[in-house]
Formats: structure tokens, sequence, C-alpha cells
């Protein structure tokens, strides 16, 4: 086994977007991320896809482990109850109860730790090897969790500040004089309808697309430089970018924590907001 | 990287453009189930279960604390207890010790009577013994002597009294007076069986 097919083994997605036998060199780009796996009907719209059959799968693991775990509690912890424990925590706790307040907190928790554990695994499958792929790298993840957060945190403010009329006039702070009072509503009525749902999705694909898109770069042409091209000079090249897709496969995981981390930390402000009494 | 640079990248690939920013329909439904199972989970299986747990966790650090103090009471009340038992064992002792000291003085003072007695009585026999020695020695003394004087006067008044009918005579005569109830012969009599 070569280890050109080695590596098409490994990094799946290289497979599919390295097959360059002998010509030229992929280069990778959106349609990387187009990978239909079961096509029902010749319609693309209807095919399911690989990110979404990612998705189900991290479903599976997370909900095994914490329902395996949530089953038999005890009051002094196994180990993996520990562990358990501490990844709950870390979202009870540091995001929820320590953003949203500890009166608030409890009914958001399952929406915090779904939001959390959900875009935390589909973000690290990202590099693990044979799935590797970032399911958030496609729009619709991103955006469908973006949505639910919307919805939710927007129907609480409803619910909190008295209805529509209550919730309108909650985006203006008070003692702002008449006239600028109108573009602040104008202003906060745009970060609260579009501005927040919108970064809130795109920050999450845009870091998961390019990330994952820089790795292709780096390993799709290691593998052009290392095994289609001639002279040493090009192999050493091709060494130097296989070496700098490694650093930069670490420096994804980092980015992969950190955006769960900075989706979640959003959902909680913005519930935040929304349940409290001042504006 | 804007969108047109990445069609352009697209493009070079050869492949038809895809716009990454349009959500494919099954990828939303996905997304959606994904996630609605997920949420389902969480709310009905393990926030519940593990929310629970900590409430009773924390029933059990404060159950703990509660137990550790009344540890703490008991201890002080047994230390108390201990305390006051030494103190009425030493009380105990000091009594013990005052009767003990008061009946070896009231022991000894007995037995020092007991002595005194006994040598009271011891002396006392003495004393008797010697009286009756004495007495025993005058009564003999007193009997050797009237032989003695009746054997001196009988030498003295002569051989007329050595007569056996005379003898006989006046022998009678003093059992006859004996038997009268003279005092005289009894009173040496008695003395003779004292001794």
């Amino acid at each position: 086994m070569s280890l050109n097919v080695m590596l098409h083994h490994l990094v799946p997605a290289l497979a599919a977007a390295g097959n360059s036998e002998g010509g030229e060199m992929h280069q990778p780009g959106p349609n990387d991320f187009w990978q239909p796996l079961i096509h029902i009907g010749g319609n693309d719209n209807f095919a399911i896809t690989r990110p979404a059959l990612v998705a189900l799968a991290t479903v599976a693991v997370i909900g095994w482990f914490f329902v395996s775990t949530a089953r038999s509690l005890s009051v002094v912890p196994s180990r993996k109850q520990w562990y358990a424990e501490q990844a709950y925590d870390f979202v009870r706790n540091t995001i929820g109860r320590d953003v949203i307040g500890a009166k608030d907190f409890k009914p958001f928790l399952p929406l915090l730790l779904t939001v959390f554990f959900f875009i935390l695994l589909n973000n690290v499958v990202g590099i693990i090897p044979f799935v590797q792929f970032p399911t958030m790298s496609r729009i619709a993840f991103p955006l469908v969790l973006a949505l639910i957060v919307y919805v939710v945190y927007n129907v609480t403010a409803l619910k909190r500040k008295h209805g529509l009329i209550g919730y309108l006039k909650s985006l203006v702070p008070p003692g702002i004089p008449p006239g600028i009072n109108v573009l602040v509503f104008v202003i906060e009525l745009a970060t609260y309808l579009i501005i927040r749902p919108v970064t809130l999705a795109l920050r999450l694909f845009g870091n998961m697309l390019a990330g994952h898109m820089l790795l292709l770069v780096f390993f799709v042409g290691a593998e052009y430089l290392l095994f289609e091209s001639q002279g040493i000079g090009m192999k050493a090249a091709g060494a130097v970018s296989f070496a700098g897709g490694v650093l930069m496969t670490f420096f994804e995981l980092l980015v992969e924590v950190l955006q769960a981390f900075i989706f979640t930390m959003l959902t909680a402000v913005y519930i935040a907001d929304a349940v409290s009494d001042h504006h | 990287m804007s969108i047109t640079a990445l069609s352009f990248l697209a493009a070079a690939g050869g492949e038809e453009a895809v716009n990454p920013l349009l959500p494919q329909p099954m990828e939303i439904v996905g997304a959606l189930v994904a996630f609605g199972i997920l949420y389902w989970l969480f709310k009905t299986k393990v926030v519940p279960n593990m929310e629970a747990m900590y409430a009773e966790r924390t029933a059990a650090i404060e159950g703990g604390m509660q137990q550790a103090e009344a540890a703490q009471a008991e201890a002080a009340a047994a230390k108390a207890q201990y305390e006051a038992q030494l103190l009425s064992a030493r009380t105990e002792a000091n009594e013990i010790r005052e009767t003990a000291r008061a009946e070896g003085a009231s022991i000894t003072g007995e037995m020092r009577t007991q002595a005194q007695a006994e040598a009271a009585r011891i002396v006392d026999n003495a004393q008797r013994q010697i009286e009756a020695e004495r007495q025993q020695a005058v009564v003999s003394l007193r009997q050797e002597v009237g032989t003695m004087s009746t054997t001196l006067a009988s030498k003295i008044v002569g051989e007329s009294l050595e007569d056996e009918v005379r003898q006989k005579g006046i022998v009678d005569r003093f059992l006859a007076e004996l038997e009268a109830g003279d005092v005289r012969p009894e009173k040496v009599g008695s003395a003779g069986q004292d001794a």
C-alpha cells in the first residue's frame, strides 16, 4: 500500500477532493463540501448528505454518553460520572448560571447543553480521522441552530417584557434624548431581529468552512507536491506544507472548541437579555 | 474570502459552482431532527437526573455537616461528663483517704486501749496470784506455826499431855467444838481451801 493510498484512506476528504491522478492539482473549494451520500430520487435537494449523517452520529454519541451516565448517578461520582459532571457543569455554571443568573437559568439548561455539545462534537469531528467533516461548514446546520436560538430569546422576551409593546419599549434604554431615541430604537431593533441571528449563524459557518478549507489546501497541496511533482525542491515544499497542515490542525482544534463556546455563550447572553427586567 | 473568489476556485476545479450560503433542504431536516433528538434527551433524561443528584449532594453535604456538628456536641458532652466524673472520683478519693486516716487513728487508739487493758489485766492477774500465794504462804505458815507452837507448848508443859488418854480427850473436845460451830477453825479451813 503506497503512502498515497494510505493518505487517501486516512483522509476521506482528500479521497473525495484530491483525486487528481497525474493531472493538475485539484484546487479545494466550496464544492468539496457538497457530499451527497444517499440519493433519493433525482433531486439533489433530497439527497442525504455526509454532514447530515455525521450530525446524527454525534447525537448518538452525545446522547449515549450523557443518558447512560444520568441513568445511574450517585452522590459520590464514578470516573465516568465525574467527566460528565465536569462537562455538564461547564455549561451549567460557567455559561448558564453566570450569564443568565441563578434565578432564571434552569429552564434554558437543556437548550444550552444541546447547543454546546452538538456544536462542539460536530466541530471536533472535523479533524477526527475517518469522519473529518465539520458539519457546521454546511450553512443549514448553523442556520437551524441560530433560528432556534432566535425564536427562544424572542419568545422569552415577549413573555418577560409583557408583550410586544413592552419588548419594543425595552429596546431603548431610558434617559436618551428624543430624536436620538428613534435612531437607537432602529439600531436596536435591527440588532435583535436581524443582526444577531445572522452573525450567530455566519460566524460559526464561516469559521468552520474556512478552517477546513485551509486544512484541505495544506494537505491537498502537500499530496500534490510530494507525489505528483518532480524535483527535490517541490518535495521539500510538500513536506513543509504537510507540517503546516499538521500545525493548522491543532489550531483548528482550538477554533472548533472556541466557536462552540462562543455560540453557546452568545445564546446565553441573548437569553439573559430577554429575561432581564431592565433593558 | 469572498463568494466570487470561492466560485472562481470552484470553477478552476472544473466543476459546477455551488453557493455555500444556500442551505440544502435535507440538511435542514437533518439538523432539526438531530437537534430535536438531543434536546429531548437532555430535557427528559439528563437535566432532571443531574439536577436531582446535585440537590441530593447538597443535602448530603449539609446533612454531613449537621452530623459533624452533632458529633462535636456529643464529644463536648462526653468530655464534660468525663471531667465531672473525674472531679467526683477525686472527691471520693479524698473522702476515702480522710476516712482511712480517721479509721487508722481510731484503730490505733483502740489498739492502744486494748493493749493498756491487757497490760492492766496481766498486772491484775499477777497481783492476784501474788496475793493468793501470799495467802497460801500465810496459811501454811500459820499451820506450821500452830503445829510448832503446839509441839513447843507440849514440850514445855511436859509429858502429861503426851498421855494417850488425855490426848484423846483433848482431841475429842476439839472436834466437838468444831461440830458445835466454832468460827475459828472454819476461817482457817477456808483460807487453806482458797490456796
